[in-house]
């Protein structure tokens, strides 16, 4: 039986698809245990490939014969050399070409919509970290926000339409992933936009990014208009494009909210995340379609693989935004704290200038999963 | 640290330090110490977690230029 190898792109799709199979996932238990590729009808087994060596004779009876089976490693090595072992068995296999670390990096751009004056809005979903990035496009002009260490995807997107990136925005200063946009700037000519009280400490000149400081993209078509909303860190922005999508940063997400404690305190933050969440975004229309940049579960994904849901819908459904009272809301979410992301000081640092790894040791310092929210 | 037996598996990726550590060690007698030394990442974790499968005893690990070394101890 022959080997088939699986890109990450076609596994997203099948997660998007909710398609039934199944995964054997070979890296060791801590690493299963922390991070994997989810999907909502997806089964698993792991068994790290350390302990198949001898052979795989053992665990053929807990492989389902009626469904695709997909074998899954860090890198892919192991999950080839395991796959050969289920094909001379007789089993028809697959591996995840590039393992955890194409599906770490794997990026897929969703039209989420059309703007009033022509341009678009695209969303790019990196699936496998839970990481949304976005370009708004208006005649010609491209502006990037929350891009990803991955530029070229980005770059090589902006020319296939035919635009030119101009303007590069965080929304704050990541920590759960490095951030491309600054590469991209200076790649592309653009402007670097990042809020100045996350900045306080880069290494490199930017633009500050401020509330009242509208951006045009193409000609007069789209206004960004940034809305500080601190809580997730001091300087975090929002920005409402075209006077319908509300891009939320950290602050928002569609079935959680964004923790306050991964560059400093969640005690001194939690109250700017309460009157964030509370009063400037409740001062918000509800029409707004919020637009995150992180997703923690596939639940939260559309049928088309995009991430979004209406500002009014969130104050209906999103328990974070339904905690009456202010002490609750504090416990819940200084007491409730996931583990931090992988590496996230590291991070913080490289995003600031301050260090410079290499691109192997960038990808190792954001394998996992994002964490930045809290339940 | 005193190693009964060295094996070089730098520049090897996953899965192959494992498989010539899992070999090197058959050749052991219990109680004997193997020294390894690999340059893939992922042969920490990994040797860790076979170690502990399989009865050994990690006893030692260091890093020296970008060398990852390890000493394990049949069990």
């Amino acid at each position: 039986m022959p080997v088939n190898s699986m890109t990450a792109k076609e596994v997203a799709k099948k997660v998007v698809n909710k398609e039934s199979f199944f995964i054997l996932d070979v890296r060791n238990e801590d690493a299963f245990q922390d991070w994997k590729v989810e999907g909502e009808n997806v089964q698993y087994l792991n068994i790290p490939y350390f302990d198949l060596l001898d052979g795989v004779e053992e665990i053929l009876p807990q492989l389902p014969q009626d469904k695709e089976v997909l074998v899954v490693c860090a890198k892919e090595g192991s999950s080839i050399m395991v796959a050969d072992m289920l094909s001379e068995e007789g089993m028809t296999v697959s591996y995840l070409q590039g393992g955890m670390k194409a599906w770490s990096e794997h990026l897929d751009p969703v039209k989420v919509g059309d703007l009033k004056d022509g341009g678009e809005l695209y969303q790019f979903v990196r699936i496998g970290k839970g990481c949304l990035s976005y370009m708004v496009v208006s005649n010609g002009e491209a502006a990037l926000i929350d891009a990803t260490r991955m530029t070229e995807v980005y770059m090589d997107f902006a020319q296939e339409i035919g635009a030119k990136i101009t303007h590069v925005f965080d929304t704050h200063l990541h920590a759960d992933h490095i951030s491309g946009g600054r590469k991209i700037a200076e790649t592309t000519n653009a402007t670097y936009w990042l809020p100045p009280k996350d900045a306080q400490e880069v290494t490199f000149d930017y633009q500050p990014l401020e509330e009242g400081q509208d951006v045009t993209i193409g000609n007069t078509t789209i206004n960004i208009q940034p809305l500080y909303s601190p809580g997730h860190t001091i300087g975090s922005t929002s920005f409402i494009v075209d006077d319908t999508y509300l891009l939320s940063g950290d602050i928002l997400f569609i079935d959680s909210i964004g923790r306050p404690d991964l560059a400093g305190l969640a005690e001194d933050w939690v109250g700017d995340l309460r009157d964030t969440l509370y009063t400037r975004y409740k001062e918000l229309s509800d029409d707004l379609i919020v637009l995150p940049a992180h997703f923690m579960i596939m639940e939260e994904l559309n049928e088309d693989g995009s991430v979004s849901e209406k500002l009014g819908t969130l104050f209906e459904k999103n328990h974070g935004l339904n905690i009456e009272d202010e002490t609750t809301f504090r416990e819940m979410v200084t007491g409730n704290l996931p583990p931090q992301p992988n590496a996230y000081q590291e991070i913080r640092e490289t995003n600031m200038g301050k260090i410079n790894p290499d691109e192997e040791k960038q990808r190792e310092m954001e394998i996992g999963p994002n964490r930045c929210a809290v339940r | 640290m005193n190693a009964d037996k060295v094996l070089d598996a730098k520049g090897f990726a996953c899965p192959m330090p494992i498989v010539k550590t899992k070999k090197a060690m058959n050749e052991l007698e219990t109680g004997q110490v193997l020294e390894i030394h690999a340059t893939d990442k992922g042969a920490k974790a990994d040797l860790t977690a076979w170690a502990k499968s399989g009865g050994h005893d990690l006893v030692n690990q260091a890093e020296e230029d970008d060398v990852l070394k390890f000493w394990i101890k049949k069990g």
